[in-house]
């Protein structure tokens, strides 16, 4: 009886995720790619083909390729170290650090684009190439830093005891150790900077175009339906390829792990050698992150002629006519009630997600809950626009689709996060539970949710985060009269005079505040900090 | 009978999911508003939309209809979305369709038609190609602008028609919109065609390109970052932008100046017209009808200039003084027919590319 | 008086219990021995509902528990590693078992309190489980399978990883627990010694058989088959005529003993050596010999029984 139940139980568990992302992610793309490849009803793959014969886009699909792989090579020799300082050196101030370093993640491509722009940045692909540092610095620096803080130092003092040298010690012992988190950081940052729309419309240029940008100007300017649907089919099948062998090789590096960490690894940096690195490290990360952000607090204290806080009393005013239809105040309102539920649906759904996760060692779940991440928001927008229009899914133009569409995004990052942490959980102490009395939904509550609980917090607080910072998606879907932060800033930035520049940098920078409290709250909240996106 | 209670769990998970997806379907969407009473029309238009709080609210105390205005990007792209989502439109109204894509909006089926009363005040010439189904708004000259001041500290004598831009004194001067990313970039492409026709645009950009000209991707960044007069360290001294734009370096100058240091290059100038129209499947399509009568109403027109510095296609309506004193208007700008847009445009764009940014 | 009757457990591909059958009466403590890999853990957990079963029945008191879910059965098992809640401290652990049987919060502290003074952990009643050395989570985990009063407990290698001083304290302590309870217990362990001293029955088990089921002193006088033999430390050998199972001090070093060999090494043993003599078949034989009279390395012996030493096996 119980163990039908249960099954019954878990089949739902897993269910509600995959419907999720089949109703808001699958059913619209397919809506989408149909009316490009199936007008007619039949379907025609011969512009798939013509991606790859035409020199044009054969060029768009190799630029996207190498400037991912490039991206992702300097973001990983520069993030390693950072993530060591981080994970195994304390000095004051670490937590802070930890977190200012995430901000730019969940910041809006748009706002940082105009930052990089206010440093004086020509457009240029180096301009992309620090863009994409400066995203995806803080996944290195993260899920690298997590392993590194959980790999016992005995480990590496056994190896020097058995007379390895530094080097080889690093090479035998600490890179195997963190080479899952290194494929990890490695794929999430290829993925983000092969699907990268934002900083290349921003900071691009006309000459240079990736696959998004690309798939973006033949859906809005040429309205070549077919062509934007073969691009996207290109994008979705190099993602799930990218997975499945990223999974693939992770598996094969990953030894599993305890628990852990009941004690804080990390040294007070003792050396004069250790100090120069950590002051190094520490340096990169000022110019990398420290210098965007400080431009744009800056900027916002200093409006047209002194110093002061007119752009912030500019935020509860400003209504410029009706391009904002509310006071850039309100928009903080709309940001956190929409990033609240965003993250209710974001951490129910992907504590579900989790637990079936967690309760196999095969990635498939991870791998389809992380495919959206991989397509074009413009396909998806627009798919969701002509898909989500009808009783059941009448969800186009209410107030549940942005919030829907932000959980979807999250939803990804929460199963990254609390995944692990239920993974590390003995299956005997469920069986203890059992045996002492505990029926399964009282184990379920007391073991499952008890430990990872807090990993699912710490996963709310990102998913907040996230929400907060979200624009393709949410440009797409918003509500006229409900826009969000990041949406405020873009339509500052779009209107002419300094005023309207200040407000934006306020509006960003209050925006920013918003996403370090999430972060720190959320890194406080992380149980034995098992889990990283 | 052992129950588990790993039942309700489950129970209370799928009923949250059905609970998420229930009150979702039961509210109202946008534009989908199902009492009589609650009179809301929406307006499909592009980022730049803009009107003053009372004029909107004075419309609405009249009519008892609210408008909500939905954004999607730029012009190109919420025409797009429009036709994407035709069966089922997301507005009621669309504005915002320029003279590049009048073709494209009234030849998919996707426009209802409907004639203004106040038609009879706005010129014959800007209904051209509408079949009926669009009504224009407003016009807007895509011209060439001067820095004067630049011209003038380095001693040179300012081009004045598109020929001289080619010379090697211009050499460097000049920044454009991609056309394919960019509404007053794709207007300066067709200036291009309509003045050296279809055979002789593609040679002039070949020499606009050996003589420097710099492409960028939309209107704020060639205004603001690379023209001299945008006041952000731009360096060079000619852009694509608007007739109208001399005027509004005035009304956006701090501190405030008398004069513009903007000129304007009228004889390089695109007119271009915005319409709108009711979509054929609306929910609300008198309110949309309401709405369009409104954007032809003094009031609206007369509010056009200092809110989206366009001109009212109205006749009569007083223009503002700072576009008086400031903004010269074309007398012979540059036009094509809109059929002849709607045949060769994306064509025109692809060529372009290859022969400007490959 | 729980009744495993024929009971077979497929782990995956491999056969982890064939048909064993098992009693344990109200009272009684029995001994599972066997050494690792011989399905002792399987046979508690499917015991107590935690493995699907492939044939066979558990019955208590002659009702069929299938059917019957873990939390159900009311039966305690004491998990080889613990497995505490990582995430509660000491005394909400051994509360665990009496809280989900619905006592008050109050009620399940207060006995979690007894046991832990029980097992001599009073005063750690707040301390979080993983700072614990590796034997006051043993008794943290003894205490809380305790702590629900269950009709049948079961104890995975209670004394496994404890030093020696600890293991025979812990050994007198149990006995003197299980002596004043009422209650069925099976105890798994690979340590002969273990079983000896606390089972009333020892139960052998190797491969998913169960070898012999016997009293302490029936299985070390009488194994039942080689394997139980060999796995009690006797030497199992035909050098003497038919299949016998001889202890290693059921041989003596005579001059004029029928087997002759060579001495492979000796071991130190407190009051004896322990000598091992190659033969002639390349098969070994372990011999006990007095300290005084150790032979060197390499020497040539000839051994003898001792009368009455030698068991009958039954052949192979």
């Amino acid at each position: 009886m119980s163990r039908r139940t249960g099954r019954v139980a878990a089949i739902t568990i897993t269910a509600v995720p995959l419907l999720f992302v089949a109703v808001l992610f699958g059913w619209p793309l397919v809506a989408i790619l149909g009316r490009g490849l199936a007008p007619d009803g039949r379907l025609d793959l011969g512009p798939v083909g013509d991606v790859f014969t035409d020199p044009s886009l054969r060029g768009v699909v190799w630029f996207t390729v190498w400037q991912a792989a490039l991206s992702t090579a300097i973001t990983l020799v520069l993030g390693i170290p950072g993530a060591f300082v981080l994970a195994r050196m304390r000095f004051p101030g670490r937590d802070l650090v930890r977190a200012v370093v995430t901000v730019p993640f969940v910041l809006p491509t748009v706002l940082v684009g105009s930052a990089f722009l206010a440093l004086g940045l020509a457009r240029s692909l180096g301009a992309i190439l620090l863009a994409h540092l400066f995203f995806n610095y803080a996944v290195v620096v993260r899920v690298v830093g997590e392993l590194w803080s959980h790999l016992d130092p005995r480990e590496e003092d056994a190896a020097r005891v058995l007379g390895a040298g530094r080097w080889r010690t690093f090479r035998t012992v600490t890179w195997p150790g963190i080479l899952p988190g290194v494929l990890a950081a490695g794929a999430i940052t290829f993925l983000f900077c092969f699907t990268s729309f934002g900083v290349i419309l921003v900071l691009g240029g006309p000459t240079r175009s990736t696959l998004e940008t690309e798939i973006y100007r033949q859906t809005t300017r040429f309205l070549d339906l077919p062509l934007a649907a073969a691009l996207s089919v290109v994008q979705l099948v190099a993602v799930a390829a990218l997975l499945v062998v990223v999974g693939r090789l992770q598996r094969r590096a990953s030894t599993p792990r305890g628990l852990g960490a009941a004690r804080d690894l990390a040294r007070p940096p003792r050396t004069a050698t250790a100090r120069t690195f950590a002051a190094v490290n520490l340096a990169v990360m000022a110019a990398l992150v420290g210098a965007p952000l400080t431009v744009l607090v800056v900027r916002s204290l200093t409006p047209a002629g002194g110093v002061g806080l007119a752009n912030y009393r500019a935020l509860g005013q400003l209504r410029a006519g009706s391009i904002l239809a509310v006071a850039p105040l309100d928009a903080v309102w709309n940001s956190v009630w929409i990033a609240t539920i965003a993250t209710v649906i974001a951490v129910t759904v992907g504590g579900c997600a989790a637990w079936a996760a967690a309760r196999t060692r095969s990635r498939l779940v991870e791998g389809i809950l992380a495919l959206p991440l991989g397509v074009s928001a413009v396909t998806v927008g627009f798919g969701m626009l002509i898909a989500l229009d009808r009783p059941p899914l009448a969800l186009r133009g209410t107030v549940w689709l942005v919030p829907l569409a932000q959980a979807l995004v999250a939803l990804p990052f929460v199963v990254m996060l609390t995944a692990p942490v239920l993974r590390a959980i003995d299956p005997r102490v469920r069986d203890a539970a059992a045996v002492l009395g505990a029926p399964p939904g009282r184990v379920w509550r007391t073991v499952d949710v008890a430990i990872a609980g807090r990993a699912l917090l710490g996963a709310g607080a990102f998913a907040f985060a996230i929400s907060l910072g979200e624009f393709g998606a949410t440009s797409f879907l918003v509500r006229p009269d409900t826009p969000t932060l990041p949406i405020v800033v873009y339509r500052l930035l779009s209107q002419p005079g300094s005023a309207a520049f200040g407000a934006a940098t306020a509006a960003g920078v209050v925006l920013m505040a918003l996403v370090v409290v999430a972060m720190v709250a959320g890194d406080r909240l992380r149980f034995g900090r098992v889990g990283a996106f | 009978m052992p129950r588990s209670s790993f039942r309700p769990v489950a129970t209370a998970v799928v009923a949250l999911a059905v609970a998420v997806l229930a009150v979702s379907a039961a509210t109202p969407s946008v534009g989908a508003a199902t009492r009589p009473a609650d009179r809301t029309v929406t307006l499909l238009t592009h980022d730049s939309f803009a009107v003053s709080d009372d004029v909107l609210a004075a419309f609405t105390a009249k009519t008892g209809i609210t408008v909500e205005v939905l954004r999607a990007g730029d012009a190109g792209q919420a025409l797009n979305q429009a036709i994407l989502t035709k069966d089922r439109p997301v507005a009621d109204a669309i504005y915002g369709v320029d003279r590049a894509f009048l073709g494209r909006a009234v030849g998919d089926d996707l426009l209802t038609r409907y004639r203004p009363a106040a038609l009879t005040t706005v010129p014959a010439a800007y209904t051209a190609g509408t079949r009926g189904l669009l009504t224009p708004i407003d016009v807007a000259d895509v011209c060439i602008n001067v820095d004067e001041a630049w011209f003038a500290e380095h001693h040179r004598r300012a081009p004045t028609t598109l020929a001289a831009l080619t010379r090697p004194a211009n050499r460097d001067l000049l920044v454009v919109e991609d056309p394919s990313t960019s509404s007053p970039g794709l207007a300066f492409l067709l200036t291009t065609v309509a003045a050296f026709g279809d055979q002789g645009w593609q040679r002039y950009w070949k020499d606009l390109r050996a003589n420097g000209v710099k492409v960028v991707d939309g209107w704020e960044q060639a205004y603001y970052e690379e023209f001299s007069g945008g006041g952000q360290g731009g360096e060079r001294p000619l852009v694509v932008s608007y007739a109208s734009s001399p005027a509004a370096a005035v009304v956006y100058a701090d501190p405030p100046i008398d004069s513009s240091p903007i000129g304007t290059m009228t004889r390089t100038c695109f007119r271009d017209v915005e319409y709108a129209g009711v979509l054929r499947n609306a929910e609300h399509p008198r309110e949309a009808e309401r709405l369009v009568d409104f954007m032809l109403s003094e009031p609206f027109q007369a509010d056009l200039p200092l809110q989206m510095f366009v001109y009212p296609v109205r006749e009569g309506t007083p223009l503002p003084e700072v576009f008086t004193e400031n903004a010269d208007v074309p007398t012979d700008p540059y036009s094509l027919p809109a059929g002849e847009i709607e045949r060769n445009r994306d064509d025109w764009i692809r060529e372009w590319t290859g022969i400007v940014l490959r | 008086m729980l009744t495993v009757t024929s009971l077979s457990v497929r782990l995956g591909d491999t056969e982890a219990l064939r048909g064993v059958d098992l009693t344990v009466a109200d009272g009684e403590v029995v001994c599972v021995l066997g050494p690792s890999g011989s399905g002792k853990s399987t046979l508690l957990r499917a015991v107590a509902g935690l493995e699907p079963i492939a044939a066979g029945t558990v019955a208590w008191n002659g009702a069929d528990l299938a059917g019957v879910p873990t939390h159900r059965r009311d039966f305690g098992l004491m998990f080889q590693d613990h497995a505490l809640l990582p995430h509660r401290d000491v005394l909400a652990n051994v509360a665990y078992g009496p809280r989900a049987h619905g006592a008050s919060r109050k009620a399940a502290e207060a006995r979690a309190r007894d046991l832990l003074a029980v097992v001599g952990l009073a005063g750690l009643e707040r301390r979080a489980v993983r700072d614990l050395s590796g034997g006051e989570q043993q008794r943290v985990a003894l205490a809380r399978s305790l702590a629900p009063e269950p009709r049948l407990l079961m104890l995975d290698e209670p004394l496994g990883a404890l030093d020696r001083a600890l293991r025979d304290r812990l050994v007198r302590e149990l006995r003197a627990l299980f002596d004043r309870r009422e209650r069925a217990v099976v105890l798994v362990t690979h340590d002969h010694e273990e079983a000896f001293a606390l089972g009333d029955r020892v139960v052998v088990l190797h491969d998913g058989r169960v070898h012999q089921d016997a009293e302490p002193a029936t299985v070390w006088g009488a194994p039942a088959t080689a394997f139980v033999a060999g796995f009690l430390g006797h030497n199992v050998t035909t050098a003497f005529g038919p299949l016998l199972a001889v202890p290693p001090d059921g041989l003596v070093l005579d001059p004029a003993g029928p087997v002759a060999g060579r001495v492979a090494g000796r071991t130190f043993r407190r009051d004896h050596f322990r000598i091992r003599v190659t033969l002639a078949d390349a098969t070994a034989l372990e011999v006990t010999v007095p300290a005084d009279r150790v032979p060197e390395p390499g020497a040539e012996v000839h051994l003898a029984l001792r009368p009455g030493a030698g068991i009958g096996l039954p052949e192979a």
